[in-house]
């Protein structure tokens, strides 16, 4: 596992030994087995594998929403799930969350008052919603009902509550899963800007292995564990492949036949 | 929502949150509190069937009730003075836990507790404004029931109507309370015949509790619609406010308390 930051400041993320045990009773399933990764700051970093292999379960570490949780996992500089993270940390999961029974604006409106409480901040609050209307395209269906919409823009709404407050650190569970290929390329577009012009932090899944050349850095999983991490370019030089996907496989290949040696049965 | 504040801070936050629990936070924002009411309210407000029902139906059956019991009006006087009080209780309790069901598997209530919401906010704005459509719904039916069905009345009306929101916090937090063990909304609806209906055979509606079978009876004792029927039935024989009366508005109430503490700890900020 290499980093390749060595100067860079203290990383978003910091995990050693981050393991999860899921399920009661008396069978719980290890989900992720002791892994290591840091997510540098400003950056975008692909966490990637097949389904299943523990990435919305990391994620929800990292956010502080998943129990069992034990070894080393700092966010910003706080263990992770600590109170004073809550407001820095955007987080979108696989299936929108978000009101069917509300207009967009009535949505934003909402959770912009859990982040932002008070009568003095409505100003805030109001530029704040806009701007998150705008970072998603969302602006002309602001007065519809969520519930109303096609799949792809409200799982834009639910993005566009997670742009809420500017957070330093975005977690997005599969935000692109479904989308046609221009709203892709435009959530792409928007993530490159956060990094950018904002500064944030993003930590983005996907299964889609061409969506990984898109990243800064990657993170590639399988069944629990961290098989790499590393730059697209490095990762291709390194393994000798030509696209992230391949080399993937290649890391799988080498991993299994390791796993082979060290347990034949 | 004042009374909701005592009950929750103590059991929640330790047990959730085992590598964060140091952290002092103020157990009430009112600013989240009331944002989450006008957030409930503003969904209820796209369902204008739902607000009919729920103020229609009780207002319905009471006049209904009233032609049923034509030829004796005592009748009708005992048997809806405690309607008044069911009524809320009731209705608040399947919209609560449908409601809450809802947050739970829609995913926003996971979204809720990753921002800076406290769970005693989200129950006080649920319970602020179910606790608003239930005083609708009391003040409707129970002035139906005094001035156009003559449900005879000794005591003052509004302690009717202060027992009927009890009863209606006392709803929200069992419908509060249970839709943490519903999976679906199926199940979330047959928790009502199975926490409802045994309260409604043993609170004195059908038989006085007194001539029930000892072991019902002493059951009946420990179920809080019995002292929310009880209550009701005190406003209806007495002009001022007797023992019994503070009795049971008081045990009305701490149970409501009780039942959201316990609900409130239904609420995992960590998912296992």
């Amino acid at each position: 596992m290499m980093n390749n930051q060595a100067a860079a400041p203290a990383p978003a993320v910091h995990a050693r030994g981050l393991t999860v045990r899921r399920g009661t009773g008396r069978a719980p399933r290890t989900v992720l087995q002791g892994v290591d990764f840091d997510v540098p700051r400003g950056r975008i970093t692909g966490l990637l594998g097949p389904s299943g292999c523990g990435k919305t379960t990391l994620m929800r570490a990292v956010v502080g929403t998943q129990a069992h949780v034990t070894g080393t996992l700092d966010v910003l500089g706080r263990p992770a799930g600590h109170p004073a993270l809550r407001s820095r940390i955007g987080y979108v999961t696989q299936a929108p969350s978000v009101y069917d029974d509300l207009t967009v604006r009535q949505n934003l409106d909402y959770f912009a008052a859990v982040l932002d409480p008070g009568r003095a901040a409505a100003d805030r609050r109001r530029a704040d919603v806009a701007r998150a209307l705008a970072d998603v395209d969302l602006t002309g269906h602001a007065d519809a009902l969520a519930g109303r919409l096609s799949g792809g823009q409200r799982s834009r709404v639910s993005l566009a509550v997670a742009l809420l407050g500017t957070p330093e650190l975005l977690v997005l569970d599969e935000p692109t899963v479904g989308l046609d290929p221009v709203l892709r390329r435009d959530l792409w577009n928007l993530f490159h800007t956060l990094a950018a012009e904002r500064g944030a932090t993003l930590l983005v899944s996907s299964h889609v292995m061409d969506e990984a050349e898109r990243c800064h850095d990657l993170l590639l999983m399988r069944e629990g564990r961290i098989l790499a991490q590393d730059t697209p370019d490095a990762l291709r030089a390194r393994t000798a492949s030509a696209t992230v996907e391949e080399g993937f496989l290649r890391l799988v290949d080498e991993a299994t036949a390791r796993a082979a040696q060290e347990d034949p049965r | 929502m004042s009374p909701t504040t005592p009950a929750t801070p103590a059991t929640p936050t330790t047990p959730t949150a085992p590598r964060t629990g140091r952290a002092p936070r103020p157990a009430l924002s009112p600013a989240r509190t009331t944002a989450t009411a006008a957030r409930v309210l503003r969904q209820l407000t796209h369902d204008p069937r739902s607000i009919a029902l729920m103020l229609l139906v009780p207002v319905l059956m009471l006049t209904l009730l009233r032609y049923v019991f034509d030829g004796s009006p005592r009748t009708f006087d005992s048997v809806g003075a405690s309607l008044l009080g069911i009524f809320p209780l009731i209705t608040m309790f399947l919209i609560t836990s449908i409601a809450t069901l809802r947050e739970r598997t829609g995913g926003t209530l996971e979204r809720l507790l990753a921002m800076p919401l406290g769970k005693a906010d989200l129950i006080a704005g649920y319970a602020l404004a179910f606790g608003t459509m239930a005083a609708l719904q009391s003040v409707l039916a129970t002035g139906l029931a005094l001035w156009l069905l003559g449900l005879d009345v000794v005591g003052s009306p509004w302690l009717l109507l202060l027992v009927a929101l009890l009863d209606a916090l006392l709803g929200t937090a069992l419908g509060l309370f249970v839709s943490a063990f519903a999976a679906s909304e199926f199940q979330a609806v047959q928790f009502m015949p199975a926490v409802i209906f045994p309260q409604l055979l043993l609170c004195g509606l059908f038989a006085p509790r007194a001539t029930m079978q000892p072991v019902l009876e002493g059951l009946s004792n420990v179920l809080p619609m019995s002292y929310a029927v009880d209550g009701m039935s005190q406003v209806l024989t007495h002009t001022d406010m007797t023992a019994d009366f503070v009795r049971d508005v008081v045990v009305v109430a701490g149970c409501a308390l009780l039942v959201l503490a316990l609900g409130a700890a239904t609420l995992r900020r960590r998912t296992p």
